[in-house]
């Protein structure tokens, strides 16, 4: 079976599987972004020590913890558009449900990070007059940052391939371009075989990187 | 015009406070003038410039959004340009044609969106399409959510089989397995089939689409996919190997295909019609039609299948005077 | 746009009864996907802890190869790529005859997947046990085999019972997954609901519920067993 393997179909639809690729990137990098700032939000609602905000913040984590991706892309697919009554762009929308759903990741990532700074450090922002935002934002958060870089970016390689999931609702993104190649000329092993080498070798040396980033963190 | 004077009167009367019997029934018929001159004045506006639903929508963002099949062959299918072509969109530009006229803009930001049998229904009924290209059947459940333009095709449900499995009709399927396209009429059709014959011990897969249905078929996961027999002649004519497959058994299902339209606006579902209506007094309609089923088509042989009576009578009966 | 509210709608027949069986379906890949998570990651965990660099070579690969391909691309891999590349006639055995070909493809792509995070976690738990420990076993005369089969692998587990919880929630969750390749989960029921009523407010809001209120019950569950099986003095540093 091997020995029929067509390149050429592969080599044939490159420029579209590209375009393909494009979305799937772009998707990538605009949800973490939105997610990361958001998280980051939530992190500091979950510490901020005032009850209602520990409690939105809680409850965000623990209800999109609980449920599929695949569930929430449904849902902001369909049925958003029905609640805010004007259409809504299938990139948008996906977008929309990806930043909600990975900020209850990301805000956990945030939140042992922001613990891992000593209390000592805000006590001394504190001190020398800083007000509660400037001590977070010039000394806990950058900090944070940095020390949950990895980890960050290993949360991001997996929203990379969460993204394949916009699949389910025909949303032109590497995956749904390799199944489409694939129905039309009925190469199913070529374009799939294909899809997951190129996923691989993106999120493998994804997470080389990161194993860079741990060991320069920790030097 | 006459709407003014009769503004000023009914003000009088409204700040006189006091009525009398007789000038109540007096005021009402005053407001009844007003209404009804509001009424023309109203209507007479709108017809040049207000419009509302769709039309207002598609007016305002200068973007008409139409959803499109994949794998609906002619209907509406990706061409080996990567970009979707077929009967139904050849149909639906022409009303685009028609919705620039209508609103006056020269030519429409057109944007095409994938759909499937699953997501075609919510994305007409939210809003985020305007008009659904492809091969939906008019169904009086479906009309709950969404509404259809006048019926531009007529189909019914049928097997598609590999001639070597010897299946004929929806009996044969006993012990074998047949793959089904979610959310498709066909789907109901044959299920409904399967019961009343009292079939036994048919397997059934799902699949999304007429693509992954017939891929199923083809690399013998199933002995059979069933779909309208038209698209399954399209699908035919696009496979590898032809000769290997047939279309088999009787209709099961009366499937009348119908392009899709928000509900509820019946200013854009007018021009929808007045389109089709057109291309049917014309007689534009027939080489429209034999430009995708009896001669070559982007992508494949022609499919050739000549209009039929029932089809020539539907297309005579919906062309409406202009 | 209005839109007909019916709640009642998800308590009819056959609807209710295609949630329930959706249920079902969910519940079944996903417990037998975990059995298979369970012992195939406990298996490369172990191996990526031995001596031995060939076991420790293979149990890496393993890990990154699953960890490092979306898991829907591993679903269409088990299903449509796998029957085409073994031999003709198993190839036909698995599309046609095995029982439930759709089913069985999900819970062994689930069940792979899964074991590589399993892997990690049983490799954390075992790193986390003071090397004084399997210093102990060995002077006490007990094989490589013994150290592991008594003292590293069950320690190592009830260190680990938080994540391995989490774990199994991940798989019940990517168990929807298996819609893709037709399985009828409890999201495929309720987008055939849907399909079928054009109630998708009703469907996707049960499916949710459904979601949430299993995810509560196997926190609560796992948070008794937790209880009981910790280890006082041990903790393992939790990857977030």
């Amino acid at each position: 079976m091997l020995l029929d393997f067509d390149f050429g179909v592969i080599i044939r639809s490159l420029p579209y599987l590209g375009q393909g690729m494009m979305l799937s990137l772009s998707l990538t990098l605009l949800a973490a972004a939105g997610s990361i700032v958001l998280g980051t939000i939530l992190a500091l609602m979950r510490l901020s020590g005032i009850g209602p905000l520990m409690w939105i913040g809680a409850t965000w984590v623990n209800f999109f913890r609980s449920l599929p991706l695949l569930l929430v892309i449904f849902w902001f697919y369909f049925l958003v558009p029905l609640v805010v009554q004007r259409q809504v762009d299938a990139f948008q929308s996906a977008l929309i449900g990806f930043i909600l759903f990975e900020a209850a990741y990301y805000c956990e990532i945030m939140r042992s990070g922001i613990l891992s700074i000593s209390r000592g450090q805000a006590s001394a922002g504190y001190a020398l007059g800083l007000r509660y935002s400037q001590c977070m934002r010039f000394i806990v958060l950058p900090q944070a940052f940095r020390n949950m870089m990895p980890v960050l970016l290993t949360q991001t390689i997996i929203l990379f391939q969460d993204t394949s999931l916009v699949f389910v609702v025909g949303l032109a993104d590497f995956m749904t371009s390799a199944v489409t190649v694939a129905q039309r000329d009925s190469r199913l092993v070529e374009l799939y075989v294909f899809a997951a080498f190129v996923y691989f070798v993106i999120c493998y040396s994804g997470s080389l990187y990161v194993k860079y980033l741990q060991k320069k963190i920790h030097r | 015009m006459f709407a003014a004077p009769a503004e000023q009167k009914e003000g009088r009367g409204v700040n006189g406070y006091a009525y009398d019997s007789q000038e109540r029934n007096e005021m009402f018929k005053k407001l009844a003038i007003l209404s009804a001159a509001l009424a023309i004045v109203g209507t007479t506006e709108a017809g040049a410039q207000d419009f509302y639903g769709a039309l207002q929508k598609i007016k305002e963002s200068g973007q008409i959004v139409i959803g499109h099949r994949e794998s609906s062959v002619p209907f509406a299918y990706i061409g080996p340009d990567q970009k979707p072509v077929g009967y139904t969109m050849d149909l639906c530009m022409k009303i685009v044609d028609e919705i620039e006229k209508e609103i006056g803009v020269d030519s429409l930001d057109i944007k095409l969106v994938p759909v499937t049998p699953q997501t075609r229904i919510p994305l007409i009924a939210n809003g985020n399409i305007q008009l659904e290209c492809g091969s939906t059947t008019n169904t009086m459940t479906r009309q709950k959510q969404v509404d259809y333009a006048y019926t531009t095709f007529i189909t019914g449900t049928k097997l598609l089989v590999k001639n070597a499995s010897g299946i004929q009709e929806v009996e044969d399927l006993a012990g074998k397995a047949i793959a089904l396209a979610q959310g498709t009429t066909n789907e109901r059709a044959i299920k409904a089939a399967i019961e009343k014959f009292n079939v036994q011990d048919v397997k059934i897969l799902n699949v999304k689409d007429h693509a992954e249905g017939f891929l199923a078929l083809e690399t013998d996961r199933v002995d059979a996919y069933s779909t309208d027999d038209i698209l399954l002649y399209g699908l035919i004519s696009k496979s590898k190997s032809p000769d290997e497959y047939a279309v088999v058994g009787r209709f099961l299902s009366f499937d009348p295909y119908a392009i899709m339209l928000p509900r509820d606006d019946s200013a854009m579902r007018l021009i929808a019609n007045r389109t089709l209506a057109d291309l049917f007094r014309s007689g534009e309609i027939e080489q429209i039609y034999d430009k995708w089923f009896t001669s070559p088509i982007p992508g494949s042989e022609p499919l050739n299948v000549p209009l039929s009576d029932t089809l020539r009578t539907n297309f005579q009966v919906h062309a409406f005077p202009g | 746009m209005k839109y007909n509210w019916n709640w009642g709608i998800l308590f009819e027949d056959p609807y209710f009864g295609w949630l329930i069986s959706g249920i079902q379906w969910t519940l079944m890949v996903s417990a037998i996907a975990w059995i298979i998570a369970f012992s195939l990651g406990s298996i490369v965990g172990v191996a990526r802890t031995v001596d031995s660099r060939w076991a420790r070579g293979l149990g890496t690969a393993y890990v990154e190869g699953f960890r490092n391909v979306p898991l829907l691309v591993q679903m269409f891999l088990w299903f449509y790529v796998v029957p085409e590349l073994v031999p003709e006639d198993l190839g036909r055995w698995m599309k046609r005859d095995m029982p439930f070909p759709e089913a069985t493809s999900a819970i062994l792509c689930l069940g792979t997947y899964t074991a590589s995070r399993v892997a990690e976690q049983v490799r954390a738990g075992i790193e986390s046990i003071p090397r004084g420990q399997k210093a102990a076993g060995y002077a006490m005369g007990l094989t490589t085999f013994q150290v592991y089969r008594h003292l590293l692998v069950p320690v190592g587990y009830r260190i680990i019972v938080p994540p391995l919880t989490s774990e199994f929630l991940t798989i019940f969750k990517n168990s929807s997954l298996a819609l893709t390749i037709g399985v009828a989960e409890v999201l495929f029921q309720a987008r055939q609901i849907e399909n079928y009523t054009f109630q998708g407010f009703e469907a996707f809001t049960a499916a949710t519920l459904i979601y949430l209120v299993v995810t509560m019950i196997v926190v609560l569950i796992m948070g008794y067993v937790e209880q009981r099986a910790r280890i006082p003095g041990y903790g393992v540093q939790r990857e977030p």
